[in-house]
């Protein structure tokens, strides 16, 4: 999908459902089957499609936790460097490292962190922004925001062919099956 | 349709009783019944794409324009002429300004509350309003941003506020309240931009593609990043916008406890109160809510989304002004009874001239506002019928920003010593800067149910009866 790759045949086929029970049930069949390159789209989440498509595991977790700890020690730092080391003030007689004056700006800074790695982790894991992908090119697919849900199994899966493709589509009862041009 | 008349199988209700149960037991659904995916779209991203905006709005619209009209004259002449137009003098130094900053920030509150605690508590009825509560958190928190950045004086030096390496060798002072709050509020605005901007990210995605127009499909499918649904993006999705609340939750309890520093960290009799932390959040619930109910009445009656913010949600945050409330309220009684515990006659003194002394007026108005008007919401009939509701939200708005004018200038009008005893009055630039904020307010809202989608619509779909899936063992 990257950019220089030759583009040829199809991305995939994809077929519509009017529900999510059926598209969970499709792509559990679509695993059953042997199927590894799938992908499912729905208009909300749907607990347990993304196991059913083969998908269990984020990272997402480890990067919040990285970028708290990291805006964490951070904000610290910054305190202490500034108040300690650079800038010395007395305040009140108090010591120059006292630290528990730090702690709500500490705090914040791994809020901060944490969330900018939750929501940046979570578009740079997902590949977005990503203007084009090949599924916006069939036209139904603008009700996959809406109330449609679509399975597409992708050409570059080992055992994908066309005609058994769509033979194995059939048999999920789908409202319609496509291809997905490049 | 015979499955009109059913009750919606979310509920959940009872089955074993034999008996069915009175009517007043049967709590109003979340979402009237009848609606499907698509009619839930439609009728949401329609109010954004389709229909002409009601009148209610063109008024909203314009009252807010002529708002931000009298903020820039004040902010204008106050940085032409400088703080010295304000009422702030020798001893009372904080006066709108600090005020209107607080009651703000703390209307902002209930938005994060709504989005990010009750998620994590499980509260399914946050789901219709939680989008419109969150846009509300952000607007709120602009117009508290203004105040302080302008008490500065000098609000083109305001980035030495912020830690930066310079030629002048110097940093801030990271031991003081102040530089916290700084660090707090600026956190609190991003995080909630980002909560906001993930949970519209799919919603995004539906006007894209309901949108005729070019522009609209080029702007909203810009915004909306090129998402498409997919099973694994959802996946991620949901962790991440989970884990965000559990970030959010410390944080907006931390906003308001740093808030509170400010003035419990002081020496000043009445602002010295270790149990200011718990009172100022309780307080930010409770006006948030308030605002929430002040907004979300006419807006469901304008827009005609009975069907979607139902008696059932106003009656809940009917049910959280009365609980907060009186931990307000709990706190006024507190407030006395350590003012005379500790023994210490400027504390004792300070607390008899709030109750008694000039400004008495503002403390008795304050308890009517406070203390009496939510215990309306004991009463079923008060709390499910929009008139009260309005009535009661009404006046926790007035008392919460009374509440604020009653810590501020009455602790510090009568220093330790009479020869700096004085009155504060705000100024006519007082009052058109928090006029022109809530005009900022009003136009910002305006601008957002025009262009944005007011609630949720992907988490209203997964609210349907028909949204269950469940895997087959296997």
């Amino acid at each position: 999908m990257g950019i220089g790759k030759p583009i040829e045949g199809t991305y995939g086929i994809m077929a519509e459902f009017n529900d999510p029970q059926s598209l969970l049930d499709a792509a559990n069949a679509a695993r059953e089957a042997g199927y590894k390159d799938l992908d499912a789209y729905s208009p909300f989440p749907i607990h347990g499609l993304s196991d059913a498509i083969g998908f269990a595991h984020t990272k997402l977790s480890a990067v919040i936790l990285a970028m708290g700890i990291i805006g964490g020690i951070s904000g610290f730092f910054m305190c202490w460097y500034a108040n300690v080391i650079t800038y010395p003030l007395n305040i009140g007689g108090k010591p120059y490292n006292s630290w528990p004056a730090w702690i709500p700006i500490t705090f914040e800074c791994a809020i901060l962190f944490a969330a900018f790695g939750a929501v940046l982790g979570m578009l740079a894991l997902n590949g977005l922004p990503m203007p084009y992908h090949p599924v916006f090119n069939v036209k139904r697919f603008e009700n996959a925001s809406r109330d449609r849900f679509f399975l597409v199994i992708q050409s570059r899966d080992p055992k994908f062919d066309t005609d058994s493709v769509y033979k194995f589509m059939d048999t999920l009862k789908p409202r319609e099956v496509v291809d997905v041009p490049w | 349709m015979a499955e009109r008349d059913q009750h919606p199988q979310h509920e959940v209700r009872p089955t074993t009783q034999a008996a069915p149960l009175p009517a007043r037991f049967i709590p109003s659904p979340m979402l009237e019944p009848g609606h499907n995916f698509a009619s839930v779209t439609d009728h949401i991203s329609s109010i954004v794409l389709r229909r002409k905006m009601p009148l209610g709005w063109v008024f909203l619209f314009f009252v807010g324009l002529m708002g931000v009209g009298v903020l820039g004259l004040t902010v204008t002449k106050l940085i032409f002429v400088g703080v010295g137009i304000w009422g702030i003098n020798h001893p009372v130094g904080w006066g709108f300004d600090i005020l209107n900053f607080v009651w703000w920030i703390g209307i902002g509150h209930a938005g994060t509350l709504i989005s990010a605690i009750l998620l994590l508590l499980r509260q399914e009825w946050r789901t219709s309003i939680n989008r419109f509560a969150e846009a509300m958190t952000l607007f709120a928190v602009a117009s508290a941003g203004l105040y302080p950045a302008l008490h500065t004086g000098r609000p083109w030096y305001d980035y030495w506020l912020f830690p930066y390496p310079n030629t002048m060798g110097i940093w801030p002072q990271f031991r003081s309240p102040l530089m916290w709050d700084v660090f707090a509020v600026s956190t609190y605005a991003t995080v909630s931009l980002l909560f906001w901007y993930v949970g519209l990210v799919p919603d995004l995605a539906t006007l894209r593609d309901r949108s005729r127009s070019k522009i609209g499909r080029v702007i909203y499918g810009a915004m909306s990043l090129g998402w498409r649904g997919s099973a694994k993006h959802w996946h991620r999705y949901e962790h991440a916008y989970l884990l965000l609340a559990g970030l959010s939750t410390p944080l907006v309890l931390s906003v308001h406890t740093i808030v509170s520093f400010d003035f419990a960290v002081s020496n000043l009799p009445g602002w010295h109160a270790t149990f200011f932390p718990p009172y100022f959040v309780a307080g930010a619930v409770y006006a948030g809510f308030a605002m929430v109910l002040t907004l979300a009445i006419p807006a469901r009656k304008l827009f005609k989304l009975e069907d979607f913010i139902t008696m059932r949600h106003l009656e809940n945050m009917g049910k959280v002004m009365l609980a907060t409330g009186m931990m307000v309220f709990y706190s006024y009684v507190m407030e006395a009874f350590f003012s005379f515990y500790s023994g210490n006659t400027f504390e004792r003194y300070m607390w008899t001239n709030r109750v008694t002394g000039p400004y008495w007026k503002m403390y008795a108005m304050l308890i009517v506002c406070n203390g009496l008007a939510p215990q309306l919401m004991w009463i079923k009939r008060c709390r499910t019928s929009t008139t009260w509701l309005m009535i009661g939200a009404m006046f926790s708005n007035v008392g919460m920003w009374l509440e604020r004018f009653v810590i501020i200038p009455t602790s510090l009008h009568r220093d330790f010593l009479p020869s700096s005893w004085g009155m504060y009055h705000g100024t006519i630039w007082d009052w058109g800067m928090y006029i022109g904020s809530m005009g900022l307010f009003c136009f910002l809202l305006a601008l957002f149910l025009k262009f944005l989608p007011m609630i949720s619509i992907f988490e209203v779909r997964t609210m349907l009866p028909e949204a269950q899936a469940h895997a087959e063992e296997h």
